[in-house]
């Protein structure tokens, strides 16, 4: 809503504050005010003048050389290239001297070897909106009224030094999409008086009854509570009166004709928007509010036919659909020059259904977004017999007397009880009996006294926000300024802030990788069906969700995995040539086993990793490495080991779809219900790698929920050994599918208490062994808590570990 | 032999005087003073002396003794320090060569700022509630008192799955859930953070996807005046403690009354600046009094006790804290971008 300054000062004596003090006032009382464009964009020196001649410029087919008369005495000469200019004609004339916006400075001139005294302008050259102006005036040099005082300053013939207050109204304000409304929130901020406009009545009063001409019903009684009309006889429809077309466009509305423009001149000034009709189409005498019939259409105002659905409100006359109620005017019913007789609306319709309709059509106008927020049903007549008071005076019309209406529920008076205890305790402000009630009688709000430091305010139906003692204190709240409540400390028991072991392992393993080197990525929960099933053992049973109205393909469905954003997150990163890649992800993935939802999916916590490229870029004194299966697997069991869960981690040979058959395992944990597969580490297989363009990529996906649950972060402190170890280092020959984790659990298995740690330190393919084989280097440490191994402790143990090797893995020492 | 020897002495100490590098010194050691040297030599005819004349030149041969191996101790350190320092020299490096490099990472920074803000409140008392993403229509709408017919339901603003089931569009059905969950206790002291999402269109200054964090504090005498005293310290720990805040009156459906709050503007400290539009005040979030109807579904009293909420948007918090130019960084995961924030 655009509220003029200027017309503002109508209702309420602004003296002593400009705009920009309004403005602040305002948005620190609740209504924001984005803006506050001054009306005036840079005119000076600007008058009306009258075109007293017009003869064709001697040497310029396209120039008019005009005498203008501008009340000064003398005739200006003055050269004009538009088409549209005439003797007889009263328009603005920039005399020299004059400024104009864009920093234009108006100079005594010659235009083609004739002599120019100022310029004659167009709307535009004085920084109106063209948009904003009836479309005869937007062509050409702006013609005023022929009653239009000569000499006059521009500025006050289209009351351009005025001020705009562009209000960002939160939605529970829809009071203030009307001056009155605003006046009213002034006149609280202020204290000041209101004046309010009386609805005029008794203007060529017509001697018939508004029955003879047309009776209203509601058979949608849902959704219209009141419809009133008047009946207008003999208009002559023609510009409305400058004053109204200036207030119009300076709340950002375009002027059509008197009729019109006096309906949209009521809505801004009572916020209830009213539809005029020409009564000579409206079909036998006969107004209905009713729902759309199916397949029923309408052409509306905007040209537009309209496919209406039938829980769309119309209104109809005895034979056809003539409006879409709240939101538009049909073609069949418009007032054009020809009208005379006039039906005019006001009603209240169902805000819903209107926002409803509004949507479905994609058509929104000044009516529907007033009707969403619903309008004040005290004001339906009044507004009505403003605008009607309006047309009689601007438009020469005759009212018939009375109004046709139906009424389907009058609106019950709201009363509020609220308590000075109840203020001060919820604000936590000294307030006193008298601060509040001064507060409610500058809001208008009559409050009788129930007692002490207590009362039972009626809300007027302007404030339709307003049904609760709460929102009472915010209305004493803000009045009397948020700055002036205190600022305190809660009072009570104090409590222990802390973070619960979930949360703090989450933060725990961003350290850990952070620290290594990862960075941390947050991507998009949404992807396509296709992305999301890359990875079929990491979805599991579970289906994608898809959303109801996605706004593309690519954000379709819930992810089911991680993997599938990290990756896209790495190809991204090589279209940005950045090629060593290290990411991680913390998110979570949705899980259903549902087609469709009816419960809230499983939301799981998980952990995907990513490392492409180069573990160590090349250096003066180092070559650049590229990083492998290795180090995603050692990330992840720094991770374990940091989160005391090593000894409970397992890795397997695995092919899980989307991974290198050769270069994957598969992460188990062992737990009290056996041992559970939590995730994958691995290879992207070849075909995802050459689908998004990636090099080599290692890539991990855990799910966090048994991490959480198994972490062990205890530390079990265990005395310095105290006797020497004795190391042994073997190596063993055995067939190439053996792998290193069978051997060191076997070893792990036979060697008994004595064996401290076993790690393999080595592994050798190639010529010097056959070619089906490969040695495994292990080192194995011995010890005992308590004493001094003996050899024949160390050499026994060690052969039994050796002959297991053998036994198991046909496994032969390599001497 | 005593003459022999004092004659050998004159003649040792001047050959060792003229000695050049460790190799001469020792022949010259060995040439004097070894097993077979010249003065083993001589005092090998000690057996042929008087017992009156022996301990008098075996005092005289090892004066001679000494002085000659005085004379190599002082040699020898000489070589010896020269030998080393030409070692130094020869070990010197380029020391402003680049070191091994150690990989960096860095948190995110929109997690790095909720971090950030999670700790301050720890520190004031509160603890983490977390809540589902997918969330129903009544714990993300109808709980905190928006209608059914409230604009912000519309199919278009939100993304739903079924018309029951939506991603949740704000963290605030976190508040129901918890207060559900306290079963009617007090006091309630939580944040809540986590992703929301609704359906705009993504530009420098929106994201479908984004990050809330609420707060939320429900007591038997939980003030206006106690909100502003818990923002007005979460900011200056945040920011910094010149830092003020200014409430304004707004709307929210689930408090009432209801505020924006403005922070002093970082950049400007208030005197007005590009960032903060020349008002020298940055809008940072949204708080208020719990309105009676949530604190109903939550299944408390509001006759009894009374509660505070806020809420604020961790993306908004970042760009302003970094100075970021664009909302969608944070969604590309571009190195060279997450690489900025690897600072402690």
């Amino acid at each position: 809503m655009n509220i003029s300054y200027r017309w503002l000062s109508d209702y309420i004596d602004l003296s002593g504050i400009d705009a920009q003090q309004l403005a602040e006032m305002m948005t620190r009382g609740g209504i924001e005010i984005d803006s506050v464009p001054s009306r005036n964009a840079g005119v000076s020196g600007v008058v009306v003048g009258y075109v007293t001649s017009r003869e064709k410029h001697p040497d310029a087919d396209k120039l008019s050389v005009c005498k203008v008369d501008v009340g000064t005495g003398e005739e200006l000469q003055i050269v004009c290239g538009a088409a549209n200019i005439g003797a007889d004609m009263k328009v603005p004339v920039a005399m020299v001297g004059a400024k104009l916006p864009g920093g234009l400075d108006i100079k005594r001139a010659k235009l083609r070897g004739v002599e120019s005294q100022g310029m004659i302008c167009s709307a535009r050259e004085l920084g109106i909106n063209d948009k904003l102006l009836p479309k005869e005036q937007q062509e050409g040099i702006l013609v005023l009224p022929s009653d239009t005082e000569i000499g006059r300053d521009i500025l006050d013939v289209l009351a351009l030094n005025d001020s705009i207050l562009e209000l960002d109204l939160t939605p529970n304000r829809s009071d203030c999409l009307s001056m009155l409304g605003v006046a009213y929130e002034v006149a609280a901020l202020t204290g000041r008086p209101l004046e309010l406009p009386e609805p005029e009545k008794d203007i060529h009063p017509a001697s018939d009854v508004t029955s003879d001409h047309v009776r209203v019903g509601i058979t949608a009684d849902e959704f219209c509570s009141l419809y009133t009309a008047r009946y207008i006889k003999g208009v002559k429809i023609a510009p409305a009166p400058q004053w109204i077309q200036n207030r119009l466009i300076a709340a950002g509305v375009r002027p059509i004709n008197n009729i019109v423009d006096i309906t949209n001149y009521v809505m801004l000034e009572y916020g209830q928007p009213l539809h005029a009709f020409d009564a000579a189409k409206v079909a036998g005498g006969k107004v209905d509010v009713r729902l759309a019939r199916e397949g029923e259409t309408l052409v509306t105002l905007d040209g537009q036919e309209r496919k209406l659905e039938p829980q769309m409100l119309v209104i109809a006359d005895a034979e056809k659909a003539i409006a879409l109620a709240g939101v538009m005017g049909g073609l069949n019913s418009e007032v054009s020059e020809e009208t005379t007789e006039i039906l005019l609306e006001s009603a209240k319709f169902d805000g819903g259904t209107v926002r409803r309709t509004s949507r479905q059509l994609g058509l929104r106008s000044e009516a529907s977004a007033r009707f969403e927020k619903e309008v004040d049903a005290g004001r339906v007549r009044s507004a009505l017999d403003r605008a009607a008071g309006l047309i009689a005076r601007y438009a020469g019309g005759h009212v018939t007397e009375g109004i046709a209406e139906a009424e389907v529920s009058s609106p019950a008076t709201v009363q509020v009880e609220l308590s000075l205890d109840r203020v001060n305790g919820m604000l936590g402000t000294e307030l006193s009996s008298l601060e509040v009630k001064t507060i409610l009688s500058r809001l208008q709000f009559p409050a009788e006294a129930k007692g002490d430091g207590a009362w039972l305010v009626t809300v007027p139906s302007r404030r339709g926000d307003i049904s609760r003692d709460v929102d009472l204190v915010e209305e004493v709240a803000r009045l009397h300024g948020y700055d002036e409540i205190p600022t305190t400390l809660i009072e009570g028991p104090t409590t222990a802030g802390k973070l619960t072991k979930s949360q703090e392992i989450r933060r725990e393993l961003r350290q850990i990788l952070t620290g290594a080197g990862v960075h941390e990525a947050v991507c998009y929960s949404v992807t396509s069906e296709k992305r999301t099933g890359l990875f079929g053992e990491l979805s599991g049973e579970a289906k994608p969700i898809p959303l109801a109205m996605p706004m593309s393909e690519e954000r379709s469905v819930l992810r089911t995995t991680l993997l599938p954003s990290l990756i896209e997150a790495a190809a991204y990163n090589l279209t940005r040539k950045n090629n060593d890649i290290a990411l991680f992800e913390i998110g979570n993935v949705y899980h259903t086993d549902e087609e469709a939802l009816t419960r809230l999916p499983q939301e799981k916590p998980r952990l995907s990793l990513l490392l492409s490229g180069n573990r160590r870029t090349a250096s003066w004194n180092r070559t650049a490495e590229a990083v492998d299966f290795y180090d995603a697997k050692g990330y992840l069991e720094k991770a374990f080991e940091r989160l005391g869960l090593a000894g409970r981690i397992s890795y397997f040979a695995a092919q899980p779809e989307g991974f290198h058959p050769g270069r994957t395992a598969s992460i188990g944990i062992h737990t009290e219900r056996g041992t559970e597969t939590i995730g994958y580490v691995g290879q992207l297989h070849p075909d995802v790698q050459r689908e998004f363009d990636l090099p080599d990529t290692y890539v991990a996906e855990i799910e966090l929920a048994p991490i959480y649950e198994y972490a062990d972060r205890r530390i079990e402190y265990r005395t310095l050994p105290r006797y020497p170890a004795i190391e042994r280092d073997i190596a063993v020959v055995v067939e190439r599918n053996v792998t290193g984790g069978a051997l060191t659990a076997a070893i792990e298995a036979s060697a008994g208490e004595l064996l401290e740690s076993v790690k393999v330190f080595d592994v050798y393919m190639g010529d010097r062994i056959a070619s089906d084989k490969k040695s495994i280097a292990i080192a194995l440490v011995y010890r005992h808590a308590e004493r001094t191994l003996t050899d024949e402790e160390v050499i026994e143990t060690h052969n039994r570990v050796l002959t297991q090797l053998e036994q198991s893995f046909g496994a032969e020492l390599r001497k | 032999m005593k003459q022999r020897l004092e004659a050998l002495r004159v003649e040792a100490l001047e050959q060792l005087q003229g000695v050049a590098d460790a190799a001469s010194l020792n022949d010259l050691r060995v040439q004097y003073l070894g097993k077979k040297g010249q003065l083993t030599e001589i005092l090998r005819g000690m057996g042929a002396l008087s017992a009156e004349e022996r301990p008098v030149i075996g005092q005289v041969g090892n004066e001679v003794r000494a002085a000659i191996e005085a004379v190599i101790a002082e040699k020898q350190e000489g070589f010896d320090r020269a030998a080393t320092a030409h070692r130094l020299q020869a070990e010197t490096i380029d020391v402003t060569l680049p070191g091994k490099e150690v990989g960096t990472g860095s948190v995110h920074p929109l997690n790095k700022v909720a971090q950030e803000i999670e700790d301050i409140f720890i520190g004031m008392g509160y603890t983490i509630a977390e809540g589902p993403e997918v969330e129903t229509d009544y714990f993300n709408f109808e709980a905190l008192n928006l209608p059914k017919n409230h604009p912000a339901r519309d199919m278009q603003d939100s993304f739903y799955i079924t018309d029951e089931i939506l991603l949740r569009t704000h963290t605030s059905p976190v508040q129901i859930r918890t207060m559900k969950a306290m079963n009617g206790k007090t006091p309630v002291k939580v944040i809540c953070p986590g992703k929301v999402y609704r359906r705009d269109d993504d530009d420098a200054t929106h994201s479908f996807m984004f990050h809330q964090i609420e707060g939320l504090v429900i007591g038997p005498n939980i003030r206006m005046s106690d909100l502003k005293g818990t923002l007005l310290q979460f900011v200056q720990e945040m920011y910094g403690p010149q830092m003020q805040i200014r409430l304004r009156p707004s709307f929210f459906p689930f408090t009432e009354p209801s505020a924006e709050v403005d922070v002093t503007c970082a950049q400007c400290g208030g005197s007005g600046c590009r960032m903060c539009k020349h008002t020298g005040w940055i809008e940072i979030l949204g708080c208020g009094m719990v309105h009676p109807k949530v604190l109903e579904h939550g299944g408390y009293d509001p006759n009894e006790v009374t509660g505070f909420a806020f809420g604020m948007g961790v993306e908004r918090i970042a760009l302003l804290k970094y100075d970021i130019d664009d909302i969608r960084h944070f969604y590309g995961n571009d190195t060279k971008f997450l690489n900025q924030f690897a600072k402690m």
